[in-house]
């Protein structure tokens, strides 16, 4: 039987168990943290039962929690076969992470990298499995979205491509091909869009509210960019802004400073109550 | 109490999108209010305000609709607590 790691157990990494398990796969999710394992155990069982709700398929939380187990270390996901890293986007930690499941898993392991921004090719150079590393950039809410972008590292194998393929599709995800480079298409074109969003608040030149009004109203789309900001979260934003900002040395990446400050005082966005935006703190 | 039950998920609606002219009649999945998110806090607010628990198998788009259908499935699960 097929079993698949799940690396991190934040807003992506339960996105990304949940979606496993409810599509049949066995998951180990891991995270440093037992408390976070258990929340996001929490999370998974109320995202299940909600799902009819919202429009998805018909769940039974106990059937899906009963094919996730979950383990504290990076080293309890050795027996998996293929392992989705949905760790924070900042490169120690996810070096880190990479040099520890090379050295654990089984050779054939493939590693798959979660990122909105982290080359994977660079994520490939610190194994000893560059052919086994690719990237796919899964969108939040994972189960809710049909598509990814599929990213193949330099040294990725057509082997590993089509391995990635058929889980993806076991999954009910459609794959968007992407060649590698920081950011891919998603998000140099969404942060430089959130970066100057932010700005603009920064400035005074418009409200968080007027912003996502502009986008909401004008231009047809379901959310503006601050929402979205809440929604990934602050910090990530920040991170994603830093790293396209450090890769392409490139000032039109430089980050807003109230992206600094809201991180740092803990304003992440709906995943903390309060972002651009206040929320209830019940879920 | 149906009355109660109704006004304060109307208040609630309406908080989010203090824009929006609803009755408790109107569908607000037909007006486009309910993404997932909403849709989880809606529920989250029904069942702490009046103290249920929503079975899984009411879960369903119908009972949400409007206020008044909302109302509804709090009265019908309050009997049910009522007679267990």
């Amino acid at each position: 039987m097929t079993v698949i790691g799940v690396i991190g157990a934040g807003v992506m990494g339960v996105g990304v168990a949940q979606n496993l398990a409810q599509t049949g796969h066995d998951v180990v999710l891991v995270d440093k943290d037992e408390r976070v394992l258990q929340e996001a155990l929490a999370t998974i069982g109320r995202n299940t039962r909600m799902s009819r709700l919202m429009g998805g398929p018909a769940l039974d939380p106990d059937e899906v929690l009963s094919r996730i187990t979950t383990a504290v270390g990076v080293a309890n996901a050795a027996k998996a076969d293929l392992v989705i890293e949905n760790v924070t986007e900042n490169w120690d930690i996810k070096r880190e992470v990479y040099e520890t499941l090379d050295a654990e898993c089984g050779p054939d392991t493939v590693f798959v990298v979660n990122t909105s921004a982290i080359p994977i090719t660079k994520v490939a150079a610190v194994t000893g499995r560059p052919d086994k590393v690719i990237g796919v950039h899964f969108m939040n809410p994972v189960p809710a979205k049909p598509a990814v972008e599929l990213i193949p590292g330099f040294h990725t194998s057509p082997d590993t491509v089509q391995r990635t393929r058929d889980l993806l599709t076991a999954m009910g995800k459609k794959a968007i091909d992407v060649k590698d480079s920081c950011g891919f298409v998603s998000n140099r074109v969404l942060m430089l869009t959130v970066n100057e969003a932010a700005y603009l608040v920064h400035e005074g030149v418009a409200t968080a509210e007027s912003v996502d009004e502009v986008f909401r109203s004008c231009f047809g789309h379901p959310m503006g960019p601050l929402e979205t900001a809440d929604l990934i979260g602050v910090d990530t934003i920040l991170y994603s802004v830093e790293v396209l900002h450090e890769h392409y040395a490139d000032s039109k990446y430089r980050p807003c400073p109230l992206l600094k400050q809201m991180t740092d005082a803990g304003l992440h966005g709906r995943k903390s109550g309060r972002g651009f935006y206040t929320y209830d703190t019940q879920n | 109490m149906s009355t109660t039950v109704k006004s304060q998920i109307l208040d609630f609606i309406r908080g989010r999108y203090p824009q929006a002219e609803i009755n408790e009649s109107q569908d607000i999945f037909a007006l486009g209010f309910v993404n997932s998110l909403f849709a989880m806090e809606l529920v989250m607010f029904v069942e702490k305000t009046f103290d249920v628990t929503i079975p899984n198998e009411e879960l369903r788009i119908d009972n949400f609709r409007t206020a008044d259908a909302m109302s509804r499935l709090v009265s019908r699960l309050a009997t049910d607590l009522a007679i267990a």
